[in-house]
């Protein structure tokens, strides 16, 4: 059996589904980022995988992968400040609270 | 002649305007009314010397060697230049009647200067609120009134004649915190606007179709050999009708345009000078302090408009019908003034009518001059009556104020039998009811008869018209004098003071102006200012007025006065029913005379009715619910648009996902479905 | 034809993608979830290292599985008591979650499957990107490396840094 393309786009498509359930389906705001790391890494391998098969010896997906694993660090990290923020302000991290931007 | 002294003639004024208004309230009240008056006796000074100097220095710039007086214009500064033939000039032009209102204007505001020292303030000697105040506008008043009479063009004098009217403003409504005042001097400076519209109009027309503004290129030629100098020529008068002729509109509506010019700037003389139907304001305006009532309206700016019809005068004889219209006017106005004038309680009121009656008069007179008889005498009579009008009228209303600041009230019926407690009051009034009703030999029968005399050469309706309302002013006047002085025992109320007669500030003026009432109307007029400058008579002497008149029409005259006279005598000497009883055989006529012959309804309905309910409502309407519906409607829908979409931006972070991601699925799913 | 080992090594490697994606999202423990989403992170390294990219793969487990899972235990712990579960989901907004999760699986496996033919191409050969290579790669200025997006990421990454501090930091 030749494991083609479509086994691994397969699994990184229902990682990207989990993602977007758990993106709209959570309320905590720890929980929702996580979902949104899911689907970030459910490109991620996309981009991987579609280097592999169709541009073998190239290394563009690749590197788009290494930037984007960088940038999702970044955000990740400057989000969890945001919310540790909101956090010490009131007591609260539920999405469907924080409305305001201040206060 | 020196430009210093007419340079100093207007400065003067209006430096003071400045200080006085900028650094009164800094000032003692004293000093500030001592500067004012000391700069306006500078000023009299120095237009004693112009005048003087005009009149008989027999210098070739202002007499000619054939006698003639001329027009001198002493400076002519351009002021505004927007091209080269529209151009704005500011200059001093001296003539025989500039010369004559360089006496008149500086020696009324003198003595109101004078005078108001001692009126305003009250009887503990505590100066009014806003005294400095009073003091500025008095000199602004002065400066822009003598700006306004030596006008070398129209358009400056147009200028000038905004300011009185502003001044006059602000005067009327000098105690703004009575709303009688503020609203008699919105209406006054409301009608003269609209009169003032018709006088730009007529400006505008003049100048577009002579293309010039000044007076001298309209009625004048210049005198060879000296620049500045001018001969009032009939034969300019006729080119500017022939430039109005030869053009491509003379006629409009059925008349000229020229005629039309005419009428128009007369409109704005009409409403300056209180002609019907623009006279509403002026009984209004003695809401002001009576020193005002006296300078402004009484002797100076009322007579601008006498003043701007004498200044065109060789215009307006080139169209007879704009000059029968200010004869038919000025009739109009002189006699309904008197019928009013004979029923007024209010004292000032009486003779606010009496100012609107004896103008009139120096309106008929113009509108009835012509060259052919007696050298255009209506025109120098006119200016006589202008001259000493202003002395005696000026005397009359002093004399009012005197009474009304001794008794606290402006109603005869406060006053009555104040002879013995007043004495000098009382003698001066009774001089300027002598020279008002043309007494010989007081000033008022001089001008009046000539006034007569030229109605008389003109047509014998106007002339028997014009007698009628003599008598009725001489009855009107000799009414309030004896009802001020006599009627019955005055009554003082316990606990007051008897009136008396006021501080030497207050009476030095009257017997001034009353000694000039007594000799006024022998000043040589028909030599000193005529029409085109040619004296009337060879002679100049203290009687020549008495040897060239005409003895027929001043007896008549005289007669009529004297019945007058005696006619309120009987009736008003002593208390009697009399009065009542003619009051109640004519209930009607007597009703109208005193209700103004309801002139103020009138406007009121036309005004309230007709404009506002018929072109100003539907205009608000319109406005309030076309206009700003539009806009309104604009910003509630942007606003209940922007509330029911609101929800879009409610922070929550999963709504917008799930918009996002039912956008993104719905443009996958149709990119799907194209591809299939 | 791949070798058996290869095939047992995929299907471990996608099995647990898919089953620890889906206990990533489903569990109520806020802290197992972290621990599920480290696992699913180490399952997409372990595919980077069966598809021949090492670097990416030890990149991967050093920035994601060190760096940003610490970070999620962390603020973790800090925001919310450790073993405490969320209440459970309403029904409705379970049932949307599910709707668009599968909604989205239909519409881009519909898309994978009906256009591309490349789907289903064998692995080509191919040599593994040695260092060397990834070094210039990241270090060049030529066409196809990436001197300049590495630089921005640095900025970014210190941007992020400052930021970071500033909000976070007690007033």
């Amino acid at each position: 059996m030749d494991i083609s393309m479509i086994y691994y786009i397969v699994p990184s498509l229902i990682m990207f589904c989990c993602g977007i359930y758990g993106f709209v389906t959570r309320k905590n705001m720890i929980a929702m980022l996580i979902s949104l790391e899911l689907m970030l890494n459910a490109v991620d391998i996309n981009f991987v995988v579609f280097n592999r098969y169709l541009f073998p010896g190239q290394l563009e997906g690749m590197f788009f992968t290494l930037f984007a694993i960088a940038i999702a660090a970044a955000e990740t990290a400057l989000a969890i400040a945001i919310i540790i923020n909101l956090f010490r302000g009131s007591k609260n991290i539920d999405a469907t609270e924080i409305n305001k931007l201040k206060d | 002649m020196d430009i210093t002294l007419p340079i100093l003639i207007l400065s003067i004024p209006l430096f003071m305007f400045l200080l006085l208004g900028l650094l009164g309230m800094k000032m003692s009240h004293k000093l500030a009314g001592t500067l004012g008056t000391l700069g306006m006796g500078t000023v009299l000074v120095l237009s004693y010397i112009t005048a003087f100097t005009y009149f008989f220095s027999g210098s070739p710039q202002f007499i000619s060697a054939a006698g003639e007086r001329l027009q001198a214009v002493i400076f002519n500064q351009t002021w505004l230049q927007f091209s080269d033939t529209l151009v704005i000039k500011l200059g001093f032009l001296l003539d025989p009647i500039s010369a004559m209102m360089l006496v008149v204007i500086p020696t009324i505001s003198f003595m109101v200067h004078l005078y108001s020292l001692g009126y305003m303030r009250d009887h503990h000697g505590v100066y009014e609120h806003g005294f400095q105040r009073f003091y500025a506008f008095l000199s602004l008043f002065s400066f822009s009134m003598l700006g306004l009479v030596v006008a070398t063009n129209i358009f400056q004098m147009y200028i000038f004649w905004e300011l009185v009217g502003a001044s006059s403003y602000l005067l009327i409504g000098f105690y703004y915190k009575k709303p009688s005042a503020v609203s008699a001097s919105k209406k006054a400076f409301i009608v003269t606007r609209f009169a003032d519209l018709g006088f730009l109009i007529g400006i505008l027309v003049l100048s577009y179709y002579t293309g010039t503004f000044d007076f001298m290129s309209l009625t004048s030629v210049p005198v060879d050999g000296m620049a500045d100098v001018y001969h009032v020529s009939e034969n300019t008068a006729v080119a500017v009708k022939g430039i109005f002729q030869s053009s491509a509109a003379p006629m409009f509506m059925g008349a000229s345009v020229m005629t039309w010019a005419l009428v128009l700037i007369f409109m704005g003389g009409m409403g300056k000078s209180a002609m019907m139907p623009l006279h509403i304001w002026l009984p209004d305006a003695m809401e002001g302090p009576t020193p005002v009532s006296a300078l402004i309206h009484a002797a100076t700016m009322v007579v601008a408009g006498v003043y701007l019809v004498a200044r065109l005068f060789p215009l307006y004889l080139m169209e007879e019908a704009a000059l029968n219209i200010i004869v038919v006017v000025g009739a109009l106005t002189a006699f309904y003034a008197a019928m009013v004038a004979c029923t007024q309680i209010d004292i000032k009121r009486v003779l606010a009518f009496s100012t609107i009656s004896q103008i009139a008069f120096m309106m008929v007179s113009l509108g009835v001059a012509r060259p052919e008889f007696h050298h255009g005498i209506g025109y120098m009579a006119g200016m006589f009556h202008l001259f000493t009008h202003a002395m005696f009228k000026a005397l009359l209303f002093l004399c009012a104020g005197a009474l009304i600041h001794a008794i606290g009230s402006n109603d005869y019926t406060a006053m009555h039998g104040l002879r013995k407690y007043m004495p000098i009051t009382h003698i001066t009034f009774l001089i300027g009811c002598l020279a008002i009703a043309g007494i010989i030999p007081f000033a008022g029968f001089f001008s009046k008869d000539e006034i007569l005399t030229a109605c008389f050469g003109h047509s014998i309706v106007w002339y028997v018209w014009m007698s009628v309302v003599a008598g009725l002013t001489a009855f009107y006047m000799f009414r309030l004098y004896y009802l001020i002085f006599w009627w019955k025992e005055h009554h003082v109320h316990e606990g007051h003071h008897a009136p008396h007669d006021q501080p030497m500030t207050m009476t030095l003026p009257l017997i001034i102006l009353a000694a000039v009432s007594c000799v006024a109307g022998f000043v040589p007029f028909g030599n000193l200012v005529t029409w085109n400058g040619k004296p009337m008579y060879d002679s100049m002497g203290f009687f020549t007025n008495l040897q060239h008149l005409d003895w027929s029409v001043a007896a008549i005259s005289l007669a009529v006065a004297i019945i007058a006279i005696a006619i309120a005598t009987v009736m008003y000497r002593k208390e009697n029913p009399l009065p009542d009883k003619m009051a109640n055989m004519f209930p009607r006529l007597w009703d109208w005379c005193y209700h103004r012959f309801y002139w103020d309804e009138l406007y009121m309905f036309i005004t309230h009715k007709i404009i506002f309910g018929c072109i100003s409502r539907p205009i608000a309407w319109f406005d309030r619910h076309i206009i700003d519906g539009t806009m309104d409607s604009l910003a509630t829908i942007t606003n209940k648009a922007s509330y029911a979409i609101r929800g879009l931006q409610s922070g929550k972070v999963q709504m917008y996902v799930w918009i996002y991601l039912a956008g993104a699925l719905l443009l996958g799913a149709i990119t799907a479905i194209c591809l299939m | 034809m791949e070798s058996v080992g290869s095939i047992i090594m995929y299907l471990v490697i996608a099995l647990s993608i898919i089953v620890f994606s889906v206990l990533t999202v489903t569990t109520r423990k806020i802290l197992r979830s972290a621990t599920y989403l480290l696992f699913t992170l180490f399952a997409t390294a372990a595919l980077y290292f069966k598809l021949d990219y090492e670097f990416l793969g030890a990149v991967q487990i050093a920035v994601y599985a060190g760096g940003i899972v610490v970070l999620f235990v962390f603020s973790i712990l800090l925001t919310s008591h450790p073993g405490h579960s969320s209440e459970r989901l309403v029904s409705r907004r379970r049932v949307l979650g599910i709707i668009a999760a599968v909604a989205t699986f239909i519409i881009a496996g519909y898309a994978l499957l009906s256009r591309c033919t490349a789907m289903f191409a064998s692995l080509p050969e191919m040599e593994n990107p040695t260092m060397h290579k990834i070094g210039e790669t990241l270090m060049g200025t030529g066409i196809g490396q990436y001197l300049l997006p590495f630089e921005a990421i640095s900025v970014l990454l210190l941007a992020c840094i400052i930021g970071g501090v500033a909000v976070a930091r007690k007033r």
